[in-house]
């Protein structure tokens, strides 16, 4: 019984039970699994070989000032938000996703939509609409001084800001997949424990936040490779990073050299990063010993403890989606009155959907012989793979943009600027979003079904469809959903390769901010949020209607 | 056949000339653009395929669409727009190479021009181009052309302070008083132009001592032009420095009692620089003549028109109508320096750095 409660015990006395036999014979893996994984991590080495060709350009004096003890400071101040906001985001999410899979939240289904999408504002938007609200002169502070004459709130500026913000619009990406891996848990251990007469929370603690491990980790390092890449909030919060010092010398000096050679630099951090976090992966199985399939999943009363949870969603989504969506809606309300003319947005509006559907579904397709063999044929090769897939992540996306402006104009110029292009584009930023929320999902599945199927003369790819894929569907749904919301929200890969003339919500949006009319903002920001909503609240319910009709 | 696309081309040509000799003040006047294209097709019958164009635009869609989408109107010429920031579009164009799709680079700043100009892919344009315009808003080298105005000012809060309360130079600003009252944004490329030109005019040490003096009296950093006037309008900083068109955005959509106005240096010091948005051709483009008419369309009374009237920036011609709140061009005591001469970017970024401005 001592096994149940430690899971991880459990599995490393089962280990040596099974072995990783042949999933596929032969010419087939190779031609279905191996040849499309190297051919995908091929394609995401690109922008490292172009930072590597133009830092080869850097002169002497250009490395030098690279060394400069400014450089170590940005890099602590980039590392401590790193940790901040991973920290902050695992604090928020795991809660959130446990509320709203495990527990008899009200409302539940509503907070399983809601709480994913902040992922789609733009960091830089998001940043804009939090100082303008709460800032020391915004929206919240005139409010107070109408009424209880308060001039001034404190600055949110800096660290804390940053902080805030970035954890309010990246959380999603820990929900997610942890929410996936909940789905698929299998609920006897929980139901063991519980009958050793662990309280609720001990059970969570030692039993079923355990198991949500790859999913946490998974989810943490997108977070953290997030805000390695992220410069639009910090720029506005004032909080110096590495992202942003590269996007300076972009912009400041056109001079690619530096910048390239300072992004290397983020490569670098990032390899440290993936090392450390498949450290921390260690050996476990994380799939139900027992042959039995999923069976439904218990949830919890909450009891009185559900309006303490209701407040923290509600706080939650208030904070990272009511007030931005209630303060955009207060600027268009404005601009429509003083007679400003909103553009007609259905145009943008689709060519966002087409794009995001796109590279959704072709983020999942390039990810899953990576995810697959990861799993399935743990091994040098194919945990490289794996990791050749994360190390671009934390480039900003003008170094990614640039670098396929580089091959697509020198080497495939019939390519160059056509929506093929635009969405491999998609594919190169945003592939580790849907190999992380696959691998974990995979890592759920036991391989005995599988070999079950086989005996019973399957094909694989029948077993893959018939055993596999609906075993891990909310891992494909979490991966889907976290694509298309990134590809919603994209804007400078989207402004360099699309096809001429391609607009976008996202580019619109900017394009407006820039230029400071807010009420033009408002309405595709507004859109933005409600059109990713649906495709949300689709996967959400399939989902949930799924784990709770089995 | 040929006979006919001379006619029409020729008559293309006149319609151009016509258009570009109209009276300043009323665009308007005579035939709508629309009827001039119709006139084209009656004559010629079938008109010449006017071919295409494909711009990248560092300014933004809402300030530039309506005058492009005119000039694609009035010549039939099948016109594509690549909208994103000057930089990086810049950056797209020395990535892409003699491949570019792009004929035309039309900027924000003078920098972005410079960098493509400097790697040789801006072709020279004619002098009959060149010469519209004064000699400080072009390239020296003749392969740019400024096509809108924006000054540097200074830009106050009108419930703290009055224009007697104001500096006449930047200097001013390094006094005490001004502490945390400052708002600005070190890393603006209008920012940086300005900087350069005092680097030209005081010498760096001056220039250093003049960032150290504001640093001193610990300035609110802000992103952008955009962001430093919505700070200044709800008074979180007195004053800042930014260029003279985003203010007028503002009372446009907050009204006219929002509480910041322009002050422009009257001390005739690099505070009062006059800078450019400018047009280059592409070498390598394809389209070269249509390339060229359209920035003959840009310096037409037709378009600086629209920018003096529409997005609140100066003509670069003579003789256009400036918008009633704007202080006409002449009326500046201006410094006299040529914006080519400020290229050095790079110096001014590494003096920022050095200071402790820029990270």
């Amino acid at each position: 019984m001592a096994e149940l409660i430690e899971p991880q015990v459990f599995h490393k006395q089962t280990r040596s039970v099974w072995k990783p036999r042949t999933l596929l014979p032969g010419l087939p893996e190779m031609a279905l699994l191996w040849l499309p994984a190297l051919l995908v991590a091929a394609a995401m080495l690109l922008p490292i070989i172009y930072l590597l060709l133009r830092a080869g350009g850097a002169d002497l004096p250009a490395w030098q000032w690279l060394l400069r003890t400014r450089t170590l400071e940005i890099l602590g101040r980039t590392i401590l938000l790193v940790i901040g906001v991973t920290s902050a985001a695992m604090v928020v999410a795991v809660p959130l996703a446990w509320l709203t899979v495990r527990t008899d939240l009200p409302l539940g289904r509503l907070w399983s939509i809601l709480i994913p999408l902040p992922l789609v504002i733009p960091s830089y938007v998001g940043a804009y609409l939090f100082v303008s609200a709460l800032g020391p002169r915004g929206l919240l502070q005139s409010w107070l001084e109408a009424w209880f004459g308060v001039t001034r709130l404190p600055d949110i500026h800096g660290l804390p800001g940053a902080v805030i913000v970035l954890t309010l619009i990246s959380y999603p990406y820990i929900y997610l997949s942890v929410r996936a891996a909940l789905l698929k848990m299998d609920p006897t251990l929980e139901e063991a424990a519980r009958s050793l007469g662990h309280n609720l929370l001990k059970t969570f603690r030692r039993v079923t936040l355990p198991q949500l491990r790859p999913a946490i980790t998974v989810g943490s390092l997108l977070v953290a490779l997030y805000v390695l890449r992220d410069f639009g909030a910090v720029s506005i919060l004032r909080y110096d990073t590495f992202s942003r010092v590269i996007y300076i010398q972009y912009r400041s000096s056109f001079d690619r050299a530096s910048a390239a050679a300072l992004s290397l630099i983020l490569v670098a951090m990032t390899v440290v990063i993936l090392v450390l976090e498949i450290r921390t992966r260690g050996r476990s199985l994380y799939h139900s010993a027992s042959a039995t399939a999923s069976r439904p999943l218990a949830r919890f009363s909450l009891g009185a403890w559900r309006w303490p949870a209701l407040i923290f969603c509600a706080g939650v989504t208030g904070l990272a989606l009511l007030v931005p969506a209630g303060l955009l809606l207060y600027w268009l309300v404005r601009g429509i009155l003083a007679g400003e003319q909103i553009s007609n947005l259905w145009l943008a509006t689709r060519n966002s959907a087409l794009a995001s559907v796109l590279a959704a579904g072709f983020s999942l397709l390039a990810a899953l012989p990576v995810a697959v063999l990861n799993v399935r044929r743990p091994g040098r090769l194919s945990h490289l793979l794996e990791r050749v897939t994360y190390v671009g992540y934390a480039l900003p996306g003008i170094v990614i943009a640039l670098a396929l402006v580089f091959f697509g104009a020198n080497y495939a110029l019939s390519l160059y600027q056509t929506l093929p292009l635009l969405i491999f584009a998609y594919v190169v930023l945003f592939l580790p979003q849907a190999v992380g929320a696959l691998r974990a999902s995979i890592l759920q599945v036991q391989p005995s079904l599988e070999e079950a199927g086989r005996s019973l003369g399957h094909g694989p790819i029948r077993i893959f469809q018939k055993i596999t894929l609906p075993l891990i569907s909310p891992g494909v749904a979490a991966g889907a959903g976290l694509v298309f919301l990134t590809t919603m929200k994209e804007l400078p890969a989207t402004l360099i390769l699309a096809p001429i003339g391609f607009k976008t919500l996202a580019s619109g949006l900017w394009s407006a901010v820039s230029e400071a009319f807010f009420a033009k903002a408002a309405a595709p920001a507004l859109l933005l949020i409600l059109v990713s909503s649906l495709p949300m609240a689709i996967l959400i319910i399939k989902d949930q209607n799924k784990a709770s009709s089995q | 056949m040929l006979c006919r696309t001379k006619i029409a081309a020729v008559l293309l040509v006149v319609t151009l000339l016509a258009t570009a000799c109209a009276p300043a003040a009323t665009p308007t006047a005579g035939q709508p653009p629309e009827s001039n294209q119709d006139a084209l097709v009656e004559v010629g019958g079938t008109p010449a395929d006017p071919g295409s164009l494909v711009i990248y635009s560092g300014r933004s869609e809402s300030l530039v669409e309506p005058i492009i989408g005119q000039f694609a109107d009035l010549t039939g010429i099948q016109v594509d727009v690549r909208y994103g920031s000057t930089a990086e579009l810049a950056a797209t164009i020395l990535e892409e190479g003699s491949n570019s799709p792009a004929d035309v680079f039309f900027a924000q700043d003078p920098g972005g021009l410079g960098a493509v100009a400097d790697a040789g892919m801006l072709a020279e344009l004619p002098e009959g181009l060149l010469n519209r315009v004064e000699a400080r808003f072009r390239s020296p080298e003749g392969n740019w052309v400024g096509v809108s105005g924006r000054a540097r000012v200074v830009v106050y809060n009108t419930d703290k302070l009055s224009p007697e309360d104001l500096p006449d130079e930047l200097n001013g600003f390094g006094d005490p008083k001004w502490q945390g009252r400052i708002g600005w944004a070190p890393t603006n490329g209008s920012f940086q132009t300005m900087v350069t030109a005092m680097r030209q005019v005081w010498g760096e040490e001056s220039t250093s001592e003049w960032l150290e003096g504001i640093l001193a009296n610990d300035p609110v950093v802000y992103e952008n032009n955009t962001s430093i006037v919505a700070a200044v309008g709800a008074g979180e900083v007195d004053v800042g420095f930014v260029n003279h068109y985003y203010l007028y955005r503002f009372l446009q959509e907050e009204g006219e009692e929002f509480p910041a106005r322009n002050y422009f240096l009257p001390g005739g010091g690099p505070g009062s620089l006059i800078m450019v948005a400018g047009v280059g051709r592409i070498a390598s483009g394809p389209n070269e003549d249509n390339a060229l008419k359209f920035i003959d369309f840009l310096l037409s009374p037709v378009a600086q028109q629209y920018f003096a009237s529409q997005t609140f920036e100066y003509p670069v011609i003579e003789g256009i109508q400036t918008q009633r709140l704007l202080t006409p061009l002449s009326e500046l005591d201006a410094i006299d320096i040529p914006l080519g001469s400020l290229a050095d970017l790079q110096g001014t970024v590494e003096l920022l750095q050095e200071v402790g401005a820029l990270p």
